[in-house]
């Protein structure tokens, strides 16, 4: 009776080693990336002004991001992004760019991106299939993106377009694409830290 | 006697670069007061692409002019008149070039880039700096209301010449045939 006990008990220890060992050796390999270092990640755009680039950005984003190497296609992403940290141009562009014909920034102070579903397209490139919300207006947008790992974080590279218009940017006057091109490509940047 | 004047590749510069600085200048005032918008972009865009060919022809009309000198001036002026002419003349090719290149760093300084009637890009000059922008604005206008001050004094003397003076000064710069130098 006392040896079976400790048979038992034994079983038992060598079981929780195990599942211990196990745990910590796949934890070691799988690292979730969800938290974004804001001061290296960037969003950045051109847009074309009778026929010249001028380049911006918008330094303010934040949101969650789960990210797992080994379970790419998991993945998920909803950033925020502060409108009112748009910065391209001259003092005058960035109040046009803040009011009503434009972004509207006091009616709608953020843009969102929020993924749908993700397709592994390579060993370190995946599909986003998401939703790009800028000033109430939603539409989906398909996003390839690159990664690597660099150091601990893991880095994200993307680069799309987005037509202005979609969103009812550039209302009234501005609906000239001669003057303000419709077209507009996006690079983001996204750096993430280990949880 | 025959008429002296200057070659018809000066002439035909000269005219076009009138006409070229006038619509640039009136762009400037046009678009000055206006808000952003479509047509404050375009403005400014024809502003620029003028301003650039102005600056081309300038370069091209010092080239021409060092290969083919001003005709001698062939009638009695007070010394004085003649300094007056021969500053007035410098100060406007000068200006012709430097306003341009000051407009080209404004631009850069201000993060737009000049381009081309939208064919290729001016390299960027300066980095973006809110506060230079502002300063080169302030010299741009300076200078080119300067030149506006010249070009004034400019066409002054020329219709002094025409209508008090009746020296026929006008016809070195005229394709006109009847005008003839005293």
């Amino acid at each position: 009776m006392k040896s079976k006990f400790s048979f038992h008990l034994g079983m038992l220890a060598q079981a929780l080693l195990a599942m211990l060992f196990i745990s910590a050796a796949s934890s070691a390999y799988a690292v979730e990336y969800s938290s974004i270092d804001a001061a290296k990640s960037k969003i950045t755009f051109t847009s074309k002004l009778m026929g010249s680039k001028i380049s911006g950005s918008f330094g303010k984003f934040s949101g969650k991001v789960l990210f797992n190497p080994d379970e790419p296609e998991k993945a998920k992403a909803n950033l925020i992004i502060e409108i009112s940290s748009f910065n391209a141009g001259g003092e005058e562009l960035q109040e046009e760019a803040k009011g009503k014909d434009w972004f509207s920034t006091k009616l709608f102070p953020t843009a969102s991106y929020v993924t749908d579903a993700v397709k592994i397209t390579g060993p370190n490139s995946l599909d986003a299939h998401g939703t790009l919300t800028i000033k109430g207006k939603a539409a989906p947008l398909l996003i390839s993106v690159k990664y690597q790992l660099q150091g601990k974080q893991m880095v994200f590279d993307a680069s799309f377009q987005v037509l202005r218009l979609d969103f009812g940017l550039g209302a009234g006057n501005w609906a000239d694409t001669s003057a303000v091109a419709n077209e507009v490509p996006v690079n983001v940047h996204l750096v993430l830290n280990p949880k | 006697m025959d008429k002296v004047r200057y070659t018809s590749v000066a002439i035909i510069l000269h005219w076009v670069m009138a006409l070229l600085i006038f619509a640039t200048w009136s762009i400037a005032i046009a678009v000055d007061d206006m808000p952003l918008s479509p047509l404050r972009i375009t403005g400014i865009s024809w502003h620029k692409w003028l301003g650039v060919t102005i600056f081309f022809l300038v370069v091209l009309r010092l080239l021409w002019r060092a290969i083919h000198p001003a005709p001698a001036l062939n009638l009695a002026m007070p010394a004085w008149q003649e300094h007056a002419m021969k500053l007035t003349h410098l100060a406007l090719y000068l200006l012709m070039l430097l306003i341009p290149i000051v407009g080209w760093l404004m631009s850069s300084a201000k993060g737009y880039t000049v381009n081309y009637f939208g064919l290729f890009e001016l390299p960027d000059l300066v980095d973006k700096d809110k506060a230079l922008g502002h300063q080169l604005k302030e010299i741009h206008e300076f200078l080119a209301n300067g030149l506006i001050a010249l070009v004034g004094l400019h066409i002054l003397a020329a219709l002094k010449h025409q209508f008090i003076d009746k020296d026929g000064l006008l016809s070195r710069m005229t394709f006109g045939g009847s005008t003839r130098e005293k």
